[in-house]
């Protein structure tokens, strides 16, 4: 027989995982999909689950001096929500899925979900979001590109759990987002972008750009994001032709039922251009 | 196998099942609660929703063990309380039900929107109706009842 647990508390979670292989199971929006099974059976999981909503130490959100913490059962209802949550996030969770799905879902979940057209993960690359993780070994502290490691892969030990996401306070001037899906609720992106920019007059002092579904994981571009930093506005937006070519060359979309590799890459590149030209 | 309480339809009940059956089976199958329906089976058609501590839910996506100490409430138990009512007589009079197998979903997301907002813009009735497919009616007589119950039903929510 398989022992499924529903812990109250942290201790009891950490305890449990540090003897056992369990599938973390939050809101369980996605993983009740992918483990479909006739009506009537129980999900098909391979390892036992480890219910997560009634630990209530993780159920929060909380704006902190300099970022915003988001508690792993935390649902993404709650974080639309809150007033002091970044208006991106606002924007991004407004189009993700559907409210009776969203009154579940959480942001730990899409996180550890790691598919390449993860809904908020645009955002939280693009404000460059922490994960923090807690074992009985202690708590580690992870960048979100460094945690997602490919398609459905993330760096997480077996005993380890997502206790809480930091969103860092940012003040960008300009921001940006699309998605790109067949439905407006309810829908797997095509492909998403999400651009950031601090300008003041005439230059740009800080300027991101996230892709989502063009590639295993969601893509900045670090070294082309560096040499466009200090550079006035004007010799970015003539410089728009190259900037889109270097991008270019780094998406890697698929094609799959949702989309095909031409259509992925020329949307994503026209995004990113329009990004470019509103600044 | 797990020992699950909550509330259901008012009651307090403690069950011992599989915490990854779905909410929705339990309801169906278990104890024939057939007024939520299972469409699609993954959470894009809203045919399976229920309240989860008075805001819609997909039953499809919700297994038991996430229901231990929360207070469900199905179209069976709303249908008895006057806000339904009101509903009713303006799905009925607005023509927003033809084969009426979204109907039980619609009323528990209006519910669910009219808490929150007892008066909500065409805007916010087609956010709070996003995650429920009708294929019959075109959504315009589902949004017009919706309407209609806010004004009708007003000081109820």
């Amino acid at each position: 027989m398989v022992n499924h647990l529903l812990p109250e508390t942290l201790e009891e979670a950490l305890e449990a995982l540090a003897r056992k292989q369990h599938l973390l199971f939050a809101g369980g929006t996605d993983l009740m999909v992918q483990k479909r099974a006739w009506a009537g059976l129980p999900r098909n999981f391979e390892h036992p689950v480890l219910f997560t909503s009634r630990i209530a130490k993780l159920n929060f959100i909380e704006k902190r001096s300099d970022h915003l913490a988001v508690g792993a059962t935390c649902s993404l209802e709650m974080m639309l929500e809150y007033p002091d949550t970044p208006d991106l996030f606002k924007t991004i969770i407004g189009e993700m899925a559907s409210p009776g799905i969203r009154n579940h879902a959480t942001l730990a979940g899409n996180i550890a979900n790691a598919s390449p057209a993860g809904d908020t993960l645009v955002g939280l690359y693009l404000y460059d979001a922490t994960i923090v993780l807690k074992s009985l070994r202690g708590e580690r502290l992870v960048p979100i590109a460094d945690f997602i490691t490919g398609v459905r892969k993330i760096d997480l030990a077996q005993d380890e759990m997502i206790t809480e996401i930091r969103i860092p306070h940012q003040d960008f001037t300009h921001i940006d987002y699309v998605k790109v899906g067949p439905r407006k609720a309810d829908a797997i992106s095509k492909i998403a972008f999400a651009g950031a920019a601090k300008t003041n007059d005439l230059t740009v002092s800080d300027i991101r750009a996230a892709f989502g579904a063009v590639f295993k994981t969601v893509l900045r571009s670090p070294a082309t994001e560096a040499m466009l930093k200090g550079m006035r506005i004007a010799d970015i937006k003539a410089d728009l032709a190259s900037i889109c070519e270097a991008y270019a060359r780094l998406l890697q979309p698929i094609d799959d039922q949702r989309s095909n590799k031409e259509y992925r890459k020329a949307v994503a590149i026209n995004l990113l251009a329009r990004f470019i030209k509103s600044l | 196998m797990a020992k699950i309480e909550f509330t259901l339809n008012g009651e307090v009940r403690q069950v011992d099942i599989d915490p990854t059956i779905r909410l929705l089976d339990y309801l169906r199958e278990d104890l024939d609660l057939t007024g939520t329906k299972e469409g699609c089976g993954e959470g894009e058609c809203g045919a399976c929703s229920v309240l989860f501590d008075a805001e819609v839910a997909n039953s499809c996506l919700v297994p038991m063990g996430n229901v231990a100490g929360h207070d469900i409430v199905t179209i069976e138990y709303f249908s008895r309380t006057e806000r339904y009512r009101i509903l009713e007589k303006a799905f009925l009079e607005q023509g927003a039900v033809q084969c009426g197998f979204c109907t039980p979903g619609m009323i528990i997301a209006a519910e669910s929107l009219l808490r929150k907002k007892p008066k909500p813009s065409d805007a916010e009735i087609k956010i709070g109706l996003s995650g429920n497919l009708c294929r019959c009616t075109g959504y315009n007589m589902i949004i017009a009842a919706i309407r209609q119950a806010a004004k009708e039903g007003e000081g109820l929510w």
